[in-house]
């Protein structure tokens, strides 16, 4: 049974933040499941995956984070208890349909699971999904540890049906990825068969309808302020003079910075887990006990700005600070060492930070980057599309997943990238208004994804670009999900059927689509090369398996390769595929068999072809 | 109880986050209140793999630059990258063998000599025990168990508010099942090592 399914409450587990968000729903009844992948939050949706194989929860990959909510959104209008699940800019992709449905609302309750990325350990940018409360109008809860994380989930579905709304659950990194004991509660039986009831008045958006609408929407925003006066997520601890508010993981840090401090008994803490709307009754009164206030929330002044507007209101006159370039930034993460320090110097308590180590002597260390696997099909593509364009002057936009590692040297594959699947949109523009050629690049899920679209425009506008879809049959950037290209069979995952690439690529009506076998160098550089020569749309289809995900399966490739003594040490292995594999000893070029996976691009490119595989592994 | 904070750095594919999440169920057993925070999403790409672990009265999972108690490093290079999360009292234990970053293996950046690196962690920080863990694992039957040996170093220190035996038992659990002995066998070998320095 999987893990996060034993009905037994009181036992207790050290689980992931993620983990013991999913084990939260299953604990709620969740009957339903939807979701595109995207780190930080993508182990929710793995272990549902694995969860709706045993169990009667329905959960399915979707193909964006727009479809994703749209799919959860009618299991919840059917009265299901559903969860979408999407890391921050997915919300963007959603934002469509979150908006018009924060007036439809929802009978079953649905949770909308936003991972916020500040510091951006793997994301584009680091947004606040707050502001996107503010924008729908729809409820925000944010936990602070991992435990209340997997509670509130069961509140989020209790305060969703109450509202008739769905509710945003935001998250960040720090508490996706934290781990810590957490202690499981009953696990409630899903309803799991849903039923529809038609009233086209209330679901129909046209404009006399949303206009009604709208008016219920702000009805429900004035009763959820209500609930978040009195939600036990809003809470207060202390009886000093010294008011800090504050959310999410940053609760943490004030929490240990006033015992570290010694001021529990100056201070007065005010947690805010229900975040939109504000509670102002609550945040007015606790404005009222105190001298001065000092607000800790990474990322926007979202709190701030309503905590001033509010004692603005009840002509409250004390200093309110956060976001201050002598205090907090909007930057990046936070950690306790600056909650601490920053608390100490709004309130004037003498505070001796700890010294680092001084790294002053020590000398430039060589980086260790994130690199593209060994034997990664997707290094043999960029070669090829390298060695086909040499002398021409291209520009070259890339997209989301691990290829985008490529923009680094020596393959240097990637000059402009903003969100998934705007290599296709920006190759259209960038050939327009540069006359240019445009190679763009494009990952297989991300191609279904939000490529499509782009695709059609360019073929719709004759813009001369040529595509090229590194197809490797998986999500592999986020772990390996499955997407709609994916021969799910073959997995060993019976009900799915597969979607070709090449059809969708031809029936879109481009005219020049051609296949290639980026491990077979030559034949590649070939096709490329016809490829670009083409006058109009273009695309390439570059089909491998992950080099990655085929080990976990244990499907190797070939035997290992060595360099022999006829290497005359040209290095073009190195300076102009530079696989992982590669070592320098006694400056002559070796190759980790452990790492090697037996591509043998590196041999087909050798000069003296020096590079031969092992007889035996 | 006592706050005890643990950096653990590591390069994907080492198998620090087995180890972190052995640590984790042992304070687990022992009802030793434990956080943890990890970045893994570069884990299976070569980048760096850095965990944080507080044991104790405290409710950070994450820990500031200069506020480690313990720095435990897989390899030697990624010690003296993370220094900065030391201060002059922490204890720092190291395998000594290294794994050189593509880019050094290319010639782009020198891979600095290990008994400097040695020489600089020891003047930086409280105690330095530096091993290595791959030849222990080796030894105990797998080099792939340098994470067991350097758990058993770590352990052996006696600064973590969790057991031996509890450690054990968390191996017992945690790990597959065909490599228990060696596991044991490297974790009683990482412990053998720092005995032998400390005595």
């Amino acid at each position: 049974m999987h893990k996060l399914l034993v009905d037994q409450p009181g036992e207790k587990k050290f689980l992931l933040g993620n983990e013991a968000i999913a084990r939260g729903a299953i604990e709620a009844g969740v009957a339903f499941a939807s979701t595109y992948p995207g780190t930080p939050s993508s182990e929710i949706s793995l272990n549902f995956f694995q969860i709706a194989r045993e169990s009667d929860l329905y959960f399915e990959y979707s193909t964006n984070e727009k479809v994703a909510l749209e799919v959860s959104a009618a299991a919840a209008n059917s009265g299901l208890r559903s969860m979408c699940i999407m890391k921050h800019v997915g919300v963007n992709v959603a934002a469509d349909a979150l908006m018009t449905l924060a007036y439809v609302g929802i009978r079953g309750g649905l949770v909308i699971l936003t991972a916020d990325d500040p510091y951006m350990f793997s994301s584009q940018n680091e947004q606040d999904t707050r502001y996107y409360g503010k924008l729908s109008g729809l409820p925000i809860l944010e936990p602070s540890s991992a435990q209340e994380a997997k509670d509130m989930v069961g509140y989020a579905f209790e305060l969703s049906e109450a509202l008739q709304e769905p509710v945003i659950f935001r998250t960040t990194t720090r508490l996706n990825h934290s781990t810590a004991p957490i202690i499981f509660g009953p696990v409630k039986l899903p309803e799991t068969s849903g039923n529809f009831f038609k009233d086209p008045f209330n679901y129909v958006t046209v404009p006399a309808v949303s206009r009604n609408l709208h008016v219920k929407l702000l009805k429900h925003i004035e009763e959820a302020e209500q609930m978040a006066c009195e939600s036990a997520y809003n809470f207060i601890t202390g009886e000093g003079r010294w008011g800090i508010i504050c959310n999410g993981v940053s609760y943490n840090y004030v929490t240990d910075a006033v015992k570290d401090l010694n001021i529990i008994d100056k201070s007065r803490i005010l947690r805010i887990g229900f975040s939109h709307p504000m509670p102002g009754q609550l945040i007015k009164s606790f404005l009222s006990k105190c001298e001065k206030a000092l607000i800790v929330e990474e990322g926007e002044p979202y709190m701030e700005e309503a905590v001033k507007a509010l004692a603005q209101e009840a002509n409250l006159t004390l200093s309110i600070r956060g976001k201050d370039p002598a205090l907090f930034s909007r930057l990046f993460e936070f950690d306790p060492a600056m909650v601490r320090k920053c608390i100490a110097a709004y309130f004037g308590v003498p505070y001796e930070a700890e010294m680092p180590a001084d790294v002053s002597d020590i000398p430039d260390l060589p980086q260790r980057p994130p690199n593209l696997c060994a034997g990664c099909s997707h290094r043999a593509t960029f070669y090829a599309v390298n060695k086909a364009a040499e002398g021409m002057e291209t520009i070259r936009p890339t997209d989301i997943g691990c290829y985008t590692l490529g923009f680094l040297p020596p393959l240097s594959n990637g000059d402009f990238l903003i969100c998934m699947g705007s290599s296709v949109g920006t190759s259209c523009g960038f050939s327009k208004a540069t006359g240019k050629k445009v190679i763009g690049f494009i990952g297989d899920s991300t191609f279904f994804h939000s490529g499509i679209p782009g695709l059609i425009n360019a073929v719709f506008h004759r813009h001369d670009l040529t595509l090229v879809i590194l197809d490797n049959q998986t999500t592999a950037m986020t772990g390996h999900q499955p997407h709609p290209g994916v021969d799910m069979e073959g997995l060993n995952y019976p009900g799915y059927q597969q979607v070709s690439i090449e059809s969708v690529v031809r029936g879109i009506g481009v005219e020049h689509v051609s296949v290639i076998k980026p491990y077979n160098v030559k034949k590649s550089i070939v096709a490329v090369k016809e490829a670009i020569s083409h006058d109009g749309v273009s695309v390439i289809i570059a089909r491998q398996n992950c080099t990655l995900f085929d080990k976990s399966f244990k499907r190797s490739v070939g035997r290992p390769f060595y360099v022999s003594d006829r290497c005359k040490n040209h290095r073009l292995c190195i300076n102009e595929l530079g696989c992982p594999a590669f070592y320098v000893e006694n400056d002559r070029v070796r190759i980790n068999s452990t790492l090697c996976t037996g591509c043998g691009v590196c041999a087909q490119i050798c000069p003296e072809h020096a590079i031969l595989p092992f007889k035996q592994k | 109880m006592d706050i005890k904070r643990l950096i653990i750095v590591a390069v994907g594919g080492q198998g620090n986050l087995l180890a972190s999440k052995v640590l984790g169920e042992a304070a687990c057993r022992l009802d030793v209140p434990v956080r943890m925070s990890e970045i893994h999403g570069m884990a299976q790409r070569g980048g760096v793999v850095e965990s944080a672990m507080v044991f104790g009265d405290a409710v950070s999972t994450i820990i500031s630059d200069g506020e480690a108690d313990i720095l435990l490093s897989f390899e030697p290079l990624e010690a003296l990258r993370a220094i900065k999360k030391c201060n002059s009292r922490t204890v720092v234990i190291t395998n000594i063998s290294a794994l050189p970053p593509f880019t050094a293996s290319i010639g782009k950046g020198k891979y600095p000599d290990i008994d400097t690196i040695v020489q600089q962690l020891k003047s930086k920080v409280g105690q330095l025990i530096p091993l290595d863990a791959k030849a222990l694992a080796k030894a105990a039957g797998n080099e792939l168990s340098v994470n067991m040996v350097l758990l058993g170093a770590l352990i052996e220190t006696d600064i973590l508010p969790v057991t031996p035996v509890s450690v054990e038992d968390a191996i017992r659990e945690t790990t597959k099942k065909a490599f228990l002995d060696t596991n044991l066998k490297a974790f009683e070998a990482g412990r053998g090592a720092v005995r032998e320095q400390i005595a």
